[in-house]
């Protein structure tokens, strides 16, 4: 039996008819095509999936699609203003904060979920913050520097 | 300094938009119209006989539309030793045994991937189960259960490995000490992010495609051509982005062909991915190795000879296990020069996941063991052992008898500055109980001489279009797995053509599309690809200066060159004309055809391995909690010779992500088998390391040599840096807190043990 699913996804309202045990991930990548978002362990273990919701960042994997109901989802997709990248994704740009791109998602979406709640982390608070996310390419070196890059930034935007 | 537009520069990635945005395709991104799931069935014995396979339930379940065993396959064994036929030793499904958990054995394609597990639960499988042995050890024993059977394998040793040079035994009686030491390394996964996984598609045409999860698409479609029995031209291998492969997706794996096999059988696309568990099971890992190392040495701390002998657990097949058991052997006598060794290595069946290639390609395993007995040498003489690496370090134009020459070499310079940047001689052996500071070094090959899949083809080849409006198409087969080496290509062909980066497009991952290539591993893109496509640009560049020269009637005695947009005089810059009036013309002269260029690379008379070597040290510092036993990374530096750097971000990149993995590999990753069976198959139990992990400092120094046989110099950025990472925390642990640890991993319980050990033996 489907059930229906009601969520705002990087802005936009759907109404779905999806499996009860659908995780949020499998309704983003396979009825939404928003495959920005990645799939790797499926158990919580590596954040590749990382999406925010309601704000706060969570491993879609580990989330049924109808926990999220009535919702705000934010993807990958759904972080650059148009063709307009975010600070964060122009920061991973400028410090090759990537290598084979499957963790990146992710670790954007890590990192706003933090400049969000915090918007001058120090070294050690982005790393924690990216904790549950693995990468096995970097070294994760440029990304902290990414995050921090951005996060200075953004600080003096604001200033 | 060189005056290059491009070439060295810290330029960003060419596919950094798509990666940033999620706009990326992977191929687990691939979804077509009417696709079916397909699962594997796998073993879950690690050694048994298959009495009987029943697929009818299965078969017979609203929603399967097919379900393949050996039956369904022409029965062929394949691998990626095409040209060294024994060694050839794996089936597409396994056929009369299995001979290790995770081997497939059957496949299901479904409508939906819920069905086709539901499938796979009503198969059939009469098992008579064998016994089975699971430590080289053990396995090289009379009477150890026989794995595969055959006139080449005895005593389930699928290979053995020699090379001799010099008088070893003679310069042993020489020393003036000897000493021997017996190491263990230990397996460990790839664990790329992307899992392995591929789409295919069968047409009415009589056509394959496959997008594929893969490092080596020829090798895919040359190798799928032979198990389907149908011709390579038929077969359409794309990759697009991949996720990681760090020499774990190099060979043609059982799930690509059955994709494939299911698409024939039912008209639809299959899609085939494997879940984390199975990743970590049932694909390959790095080569387990028991190693025994016997190094005569002078009172002034010259290296005189050396014998190692080493024991490999294979496991169950082949794979790349008899190229990394060669080059353990050759990496061992890197980057110091020994005028006496010898190498006895065995490749040894087990009833485990087959062990293969992983970044190192057998390097780490040789650096781990060599650095470490470099400084228990440097211990036993009371020396520093950087002055030993100094001492015996290779130079410039170093042969290796019957195996190698070494062209460029800045190794005495990369010792030098990584001792300089860390401040060595102030801090070695100076530090607190607790804290240490230690070295290790490498040298690695900048692409592998090895045709072992038998490719009648160039190694790398090139195809390059300039359209009339100066943009550059350039068509490669490598693979940008994500290190980089798609904009290392367009790096070049800018800098050749004298047209911006943002101008050049990269045509890659698809043979139908692209010349055939070897593909990503050995470190070879940037040298082996590098030069393809420099030559290719080279062969568009002559066109536009003899146009140029017909243009401008100049002297003869001048020559031309192509810089920033202009073909000009290259002793009179100022006379010259806009690149695009050039290519303009020459389009037009031709009659219309835009401006084409081809370029290949093979290697000729550079010996037994590589074209030329990279070179590296690196110097790390710890502090090792006396409590718990942890270690935490305070600081690396690397200094790390790939001659001219092509793109310096991508350079520390690489040298950044090598060490978290060789940190990894040193500290914390262990694929843990019990009887066969891994028990730590996912990313929460198998133990990566995570940002909190690294060193608060990372230090990237380049030092540049010019490689005659690199492209504008270069050598590789890509492998060689994994090397010397575990010798490098050993040593550094030592010097901590004086215990030495040769069983790898080093993990808090083996330090705290050998503490307590260290302390009753004092006395304390």
């Amino acid at each position: 039996m489907k059930k229906i699913l009601n969520v705002t996804i990087n802005g936009t309202p759907y109404e779905i008819a999806i499996k009860p045990k659908t995780t949020l991930v499998e309704v983003l990548r396979n009825e939404l095509n928003l495959t920005g978002t990645k799939r790797s362990c499926n158990a919580g273990g590596c954040s590749s999936c990382s999406v925010l919701v309601d704000g706060k960042v969570v491993n879609s994997c580990s989330v049924l699609a109808l926990q999220v109901d009535g919702k705000e989802v934010t993807t990958i997709e759904g972080i650059a203003d148009g063709a307009k990248l975010h600070p964060l994704q122009q920061a991973f740009l400028e410090h090759g904060a990537y290598q084979c791109g499957y963790c990146t998602p992710g670790m954007i979406i890590a990192g706003k979920a933090l400049l969000d709640e915090n918007p001058n982390p120090t070294k050690q608070e982005v790393k924690e913050a990216i904790a549950g996310n693995l990468c096995r390419c970097t070294g994760y070196v440029r990304i902290v520097d990414a995050i921090l890059a951005t996060a200075k930034k953004l600080q003096e935007e604001a200033k | 300094m060189s005056n290059y537009s491009v070439i060295g520069k810290p330029i960003q990635r060419i596919d950094g938009y798509e990666k940033v945005t999620g706009a990326a395709k992977f191929t687990t991104d691939i979804r077509l119209s009417g696709m079916l799931w397909g699962k594997m069935l796998r073993s879950p014995h690690p050694h048994a006989k298959i009495l009987n396979i029943d697929t009818s339930k299965a078969k017979k379940l609203p929603g399967v539309k097919a379900v393949i065993t050996s039956a369904d396959t022409l029965h062929i064994k394949y691998s990626n030793w095409r040209r060294y036929p024994h060694l050839m030793d794996e089936t597409p499904l396994a056929e009369d045994k299995v001979r290790y958990i995770g081997e497939p054995v059957a496949a299901v394609a479904a409508i939906d991937e819920d069905i086709a597990e539901e499938a796979l639960g009503l198969i059939e499988v009469d098992y008579e189960v064998l016994p089975a042995v699971f430590d080289p050890l053990e396995a090289i024993k009379d009477g150890a259960p026989q794995i595969h059977e055959g006139p080449t394998v005895k005593n389930n040793i699928s290979e053995a490995r020699h090379f001799e040079f010099g008088d070893v035994d003679e310069a042993f009686k020489k020393c003036d000490r000897v000493r021997e030491d017996t190491f263990y390394l230990h397996p460990v996964s790839h664990a790329f992010l992307e899992p392995t996984n591929s789409v295919a598609s069968w047409d009415l045409n009589g056509r394959l495609t496959i997008w594929t999860s893969t490092q080596t698409p020829y090798f895919i479609q040359t190798l799928l051509a032979m198990v389907l029995g149908i011709k390579e031209g038929n077969i359409r291998v794309i990759k697009p982005h991949v996720g990681g492969g760090f020499g774990g997706k190099m060979e043609l794996f059982s799930d690509q062909y059955c994709a494939a096999r299911l698409s024939m059988l039912t008209g639809k696309p299959v899609k085939i991915e494997l879940d984390r568990e199975e990743v970590f099971i049932a694909t390959r890992r790095r080569h387990p190795m028991y190693y025994t190392l016997k190094t005569g040495y002078m009172k002034d701390g010259t290296l005189v000879a050396k014998e190692a002998k080493v024991y490999t657990d294979g496991g169950a097949y082949n794979a790349m296990g008899p190229t990394s058991l060669y080059l353990s052997g050759f990496f061992q006598i890197f980057p110091y020069t020994i005028p006496n060794y010898r190498y006895d290595g065995f490749h040894i069946y087990t009833n485990k996941n087959p062990s293969s290639a992983m970044r190192g390609f057998g390097g780490p395993q040789a650096e781990f063991t060599c650095d470490s007995q470099i400084d228990m040498i440097a211990d036993d003489l009371g020396m520093d052992p950087a002055e030993i690496r100094l001492k015996n370090g290779m130079k410039p134009g170093h042969v290796i008898p019957g195996l190698a020459k070494v062209g460029s070499c800045g190794f005495e310079e990369c010792v030098k500055k990584a001792m300089e940047s860390t401040k060595w001689k102030e801090k070695k052996g100076k530090l607190p109980m607790g804290r240490g500071i230690g070295m290790g070094c490498y040298g690695f090959m900048s692409g592998g001489v090895f045709n072992w899949i038998d490719s009648p083809y160039a190694y790398s080849a090139a195809y390059i279009r300039m359209n009339v409006d100066c943009t550059v198409d350039v068509y490669i087969g490598s693979a940008e797995i994500g290190q980089g080496s798609d904009t290392v290509a367009a790096q070049i062909a800018a800098e050749v053509l004298g047209v911006p980066m943002e101008d050049v497009k990269v045509i890659r991952g698809d043979t139908d599309s692209c010349p055939p290539d070897l593909g990503a591993w050995g470190s070879r893109q940037t040298l082996m690809t590098g030069n393809a496509v420099k030559m290719a640009a080279e062969e568009i560049k002559k066109q536009l200066i003899e146009v140029t020269a017909s243009l401008m009637v100049p002297n003869v005695v001048y020559d031309f060159d192509i810089k920033d947009g202009r073909v000009f005089i290259k002793d009179r810059p100022e006379r010259g004309i806009e690149l695009a009036e050039v290519v303009k013309t020459a389009v037009r002269a031709r009659e219309g055809q835009a401006l084409f260029g081809r370029g290949i690379y093979t290697p000729h008379g550079k010996g037994m391995v590589s074209p030329a070597y990279s070179f590296g040290a690196q110097v790390a510092e710890v502090e090792v909690d006396l409590e718990t036993g942890k270690v935490n990374m305070i600081q690396v530096t690397t200094a790390h010779d790939c001659g001219q750097v092509i793109n310096k971000l991508g350079v520390e990149g690489q040298l950044e992500g090598a060490f978290v993995m060789g940190q990894g590999y040193a500290l914390s990753e262990n694929l843990i088998t019990d009887e066969g069976k891994v028990l730590n198959p996912s990313l929460i139990d198998y133990k990566l390391m995570r940002a909190p992990d690294i060193p608060d400092n990372f230090t990237s120094l380049m030092v540049e040599t010019h490689e005659p046989e690199g492209p504008f110099g270069a050598k590789e950025a890509g492998e060689g840096l994994t090397n010397p990472n575990a010798g490098c925390i050993a040593n550094t642990i030592f010097d901590a807190v004086g215990v030495r640890i040769k069983d790898m991993p080093i993990t808090p319980e083996k330090i705290l043990k050998a503490l307590d050990e260290k302390k009753k033996k004092e006395g304390k």
